[in-house]
């Protein structure tokens, strides 16, 4: 026991380093969120959100980050269960083959889709050398949600792969032997089994999809307002910090809010990764 | 036991170790010789840059920024103590009410006599006495235009953005400003009012007007251009040559409503510690050579009277880049907004991006 | 009918793997444009490759990145995984709550976090590179620990106990015991951090102080003019060597693994 607790001391800097940089920084935070530019108490930001334009930003956050996390849901799931049945030894391969597209830069993956996708873009192009009609895509909520999609289905990919992975072949086999087809064993034992895996996946791909604002910055052309971009203009362009820090603090509200919902689902015992 | 447990953390102490010091190097170190700039992105030739710090033997902390309203922003925060900054005419103003602004020793300037007197003269809107701005470069807000797909005609009025015909074809400028003075313009109000019904008009125009538009742009407006993406884009006289060097079609014009001219100066902040230093700058990019190679690189109209020896009939000629004396006599300069102004317009601009 | 289904899920795979790569040939094929636009292609070239080392500002730039880069992650990598031992063997609930605050930087949008270090650090430290180095251990603390941790919870607590019970002092136990355990999450860990590091902008624009300069607030300020296409030539080169050292690693992993399964 005694040992036990030494052992537990090698997270004392860790602890000392959460105090400053996670909880001291918060209550910055959380002190711009309940005072006035002259330093008076209020909630005033706080009960911002209820602004029309607040809201409708919200309501669009909500929108745009839902449909992102079920596209990638929709389009993740198959190829974990193909990789998984790939039967590939080097697990590590795969893992990294999904981030590595992060070794060239966000903003520049970005700006590539901007070539892509623009009126004149490689993808009209393309539609057009097929003699297909031309799409207006960049610049909309579409593209934001395209490009969030890209962003973050290795997210969703990495922890339902591993989720697939933790299970027992046997199990499935054992399915098949007493007689289940395929989609019976997929629905009765392979998603059930994953289950974890999904969870962790949809928070993942959930909360930062929330709270994004660069894709709807470079894919939005100015015209889809998240309230990512509102926390972030209030802090720039309008020079609001107690405006931005309240709503921040909402946002951080409704991240946590949504996360307790998902965690109800995950009734996993282990302290893993929330998000 | 515990020795053990010690020798590990200090083993762990000892990985770390090399590495803060190599960190540590990298923190700053107050010293006299060096100079901190802030200064709009990619607004410098890398040349002059490198020139100023071999000459002088000053180091260079040079910081870029993206929107005039970033700069009021990274500034306000008080993080990082600038020495000298560029930026546009209102916000200098804004600062000078602040009392944000330290008095430049002009004797210690003797290339500011290469600065055009017209260009001074125009600053004493936001620098009535002449004691804290040095012009860098000056331009206007106007339209960008496709030949093949607009005719010059359309374009001479602002009216030319709210034609249904070019649904999707029009790029708006993404500044809060410059958008709601092309508004006040094409109602015939000041660029300057602080109305809230004029400025309540304004805002209903810019919504009817989003659904024309293609894009609310400002960094990429002139590579949106280029490939012909849109047909007419409001933007800065500068993009507007960029994007003429790449696309032969393309045109500018200021419409006949007038517009806004813009005087970007260098100016010493309060938090200045090296104010001979900054004087050296400034002095530096008034000078002949530096200021020619400035303007080869931004292509926005300079100030400096002797870079005309140094460029070709053509350029000269270029009223993309120089401005008439007939389309400067449209243009207004902005005056600063006070803060409840300031904040109405900003709010009005957050409804209209957001509905 | 397997056949069909191979092919299919191979087609998928496929589909996947060009969406998610598409952007990065977008990328690639620019950094041979010979044009400062990057919408006209004005004919191949490879000056972007062989101006690059004589562009001081991006070599400065990328000096600036690794340097902080790799602090960071290293650092991160010590403090995390020391930090998912403790835990491990703390009580459930001293746990519980380090786990809960080791969540917030996850959860938190970028800028709050970025500015929220900003404003601390301006009261204590000079902005500067230090700064910037900070603010990334902050953020990629958490990846270490949830990587490190699985592995750690896989552990036999008894195996260490047992280790010690033969007569292994704690750090021989560890070594012997624990570290090859844990050693691939914290290897995942320490990648994962450094990718994260190397990708962030957010909070390095709001931490760093003046002159200092990363690849990621470059290129953000030079998207008001058009990016130096020299910079499409350094990514290029970046995403090549990521990928050769990706392959490379592999290649010897999986002989590893094959030699001791024989």
């Amino acid at each position: 026991m005694t040992n036990k607790m030494r052992t537990s001391f090698l997270a004392a800097p860790y602890a000392l380093w959460v105090l400053i940089c996670t909880i001291l920084p918060l209550f910055y935070i959380l002190g711009y969120a309940v005072t006035t530019s002259s330093g008076s108490f209020t909630l005033a930001n706080l009960t911002a959100i209820a602004d029309p334009v607040h809201l409708k930003s919200l309501w669009l956050s909500i929108k745009v980050a839902f449909m992102t996390t079920v596209i990638c849901l929709v389009l993740a799931y198959p190829v974990a269960l193909i990789l998984h049945n790939l039967k590939i030894t080097n697990k590590a391969f795969v893992v990294f083959l999904f981030i590595l597209p992060m070794w060239m830069n966000f903003m520049l993956r970005i700006l590539a889709w901007q070539i892509i996708l623009s009126n004149n873009g490689i993808l009209n192009s393309f539609l057009s050398f097929l003699g297909l009609p031309t799409i207006h895509i960049l610049y909309t909520k579409s593209a934001v949600t395209l490009g969030m999609v890209y962003d973050f289905l290795p997210y969703m990919i990495l922890p339902i792969y591993n989720a697939l992975a933790k299970i027992n072949d046997q199990v499935v086999e054992a399915a098949a032997d007493l007689g289940a087809n395929w989609f019976t064993t997929f629905t009765k034992i392979t998603i059930p089994l994953s289950r974890d895996g999904i969870i962790s996946g949809i928070i993942m791909v959930f909360v930062p999809a929330l709270s994004s604002f660069v894709v709807s910055n470079l894919l939005g052309g100015g015209k889809v307002l998240l309230i990512g971009n509102v926390i972030e203009q209030e802090f720039t362009l309008a020079r609001n910090w107690n405006l931005g820090s309240g709503l921040s603090i909402i946002l951080m509200i409704f991240v946590l809010l949504s996360m307790s919902i998902m965690n109800r689902l995950d009734d996993s015992e282990n302290g893993g990764m929330l998000v | 036991m515990k020795k053990k447990l010690l020798s590990f953390l200090s083993i762990i102490v000892f990985t770390l170790a090399p590495v803060l010091g190599l960190t540590g190097c990298g923190s700053d170190a107050e010293d006299t010789d060096t100079l901190v700039v802030l200064n709009y992105g990619k607004y410098i030739e890398a040349d002059v840059l490198k020139r100023f710090q071999e000459e002088t033997g000053i180091t260079v902390k040079y910081e870029e920024y993206e929107q005039v309203e970033d700069m009021y922003a990274k500034y306000k925060a008080g993080s990082i103590n600038y020495d000298v900054i560029c930026t546009s005419d209102y916000m200098i103003e804004t600062l000078r009410q602040e009392g944000e602004l330290i008095p430049i020793d002009y004797s210690s300037i003797p290339n500011y006599e290469n600065i055009d007197p017209a260009i001074i003269d125009a600053s004493e809107a936001f620098d009535p006495t002449h004691k804290y701005t040095v012009p860098y470069f000056y331009g206007t807000v106007g339209i960008l235009y496709n030949t093949n797909m607009v005719d010059e005609q359309t374009v001479s009025s602002w009216d030319s953005l709210w034609d249904p015909a070019f649904k999707n074809q029009i790029v708006m400028i993404n500044s809060q400003r410059d958008a709601f003075m092309v508004a006040l313009e094409k109602l015939g109000y000041d660029i300057n009012t602080t109305d809230k019904k004029e400025l309540d008009e304004a805002y209903k125009l810019l919504c009817d007007e989003k659904k024309y538009v293609y894009a609310y742009l400002q960094d990429e407006t002139y590579e949106c251009m280029i490939s012909e993406d849109a047909a007419m884009a409001v933007c800065y006289s500068g993009e507007a040559a960029m994007g003429m060097e790449y696309n032969e079609d393309l045109a500018y014009t200021v419409p006949k409503e007038g517009g806004n001219l813009w005087i970007d100066s260098w100016f010493i902040p309060r938090t200045c510690k090296h104010y001979d230093a900054a004087m050296k700058w400034i002095d530096f990019m008034c000078e002949e050579e530096a200021a020619t190679e400035n303007f080869e690189y931004v292509w926005y109209a300079t100030p400096n009277t002797k870079v005309a020896a140094h460029e070709d009939a053509e350029t000269l000629a270029d009223e993309t880049v120089f401005p008439t004396k007939e389309t400067l006599s449209r243009c207004k300069l902005y005056e600063a907004y006070d803060n409840e102004t300031l904040d109405y317009t900003t709010n009005l601009w957050k409804k209209l991006k957001a509905f | 009918m397997t056949k069909i289904k191979k092919g299919t899920s191979y087609l998928y795979l496929g589909l996947i793997f060009l969406f998610l790569y598409a952007p990065i040939l977008v990328l690639i094929v620019l950094s041979f444009n010979n044009s400062m636009s990057r919408t006209v292609w004005g004919g191949f070239t490879l000056k972007w490759y062989f101006n690059l080392t004589s562009n001081d500002n991006i070599m400065d730039a990328l000096g600036t990145t690794i340097k902080i880069t790799l602090s960071s992650s290293i650092l991160a990598t010590v403090l995390g995984t020391s930090a998912a031992i403790g835990i491990q063997y703390m009580k459930k609930r001293h746990a519980a709550i380090m786990l809960g605050a080791t969540n917030i930087p996850l959860l938190n949008a970028d800028i709050v976090t970025g500015i929220s270090l900003m404003l601390l650090f301006t009261r204590f430290t000079p902005l500067g590179t230090f700064s910037v180095v900070l603010a990334h251990i902050a953020f990629s603390v958490p990846y270490v620990i949830f990587n490190v941790l699985p592995r750690l919870q896989s552990l036999s607590e008894s195996c260490f106990e047992a280790a010690m019970d033969l007569g292994a002092t704690p750090s021989y136990a560890f070594a012997k015991v624990v570290w090859p355990e844990i050693f691939p999450g914290v290897l995942s860990g320490f990648l994962m951090a450094l990718t994260m590091s190397l990708d962030d902008f957010t909070i390095t624009y709001f931490t760093k102080g003046a002159g200092v300069n990363t690849l990621s607030t470059m290129l953000y300020t030079q998207l008001r003019k058009g990016i130096q296409p020299e910079l499409y030539a350094l990514s290029t080169i970046l995403f090549l060597f990521a990928f050769v050292l990706l392959f490379v690693t592999n290649y010897k992993g999986t002989t590893k693994e094959e030699a001791k399964t024989k």
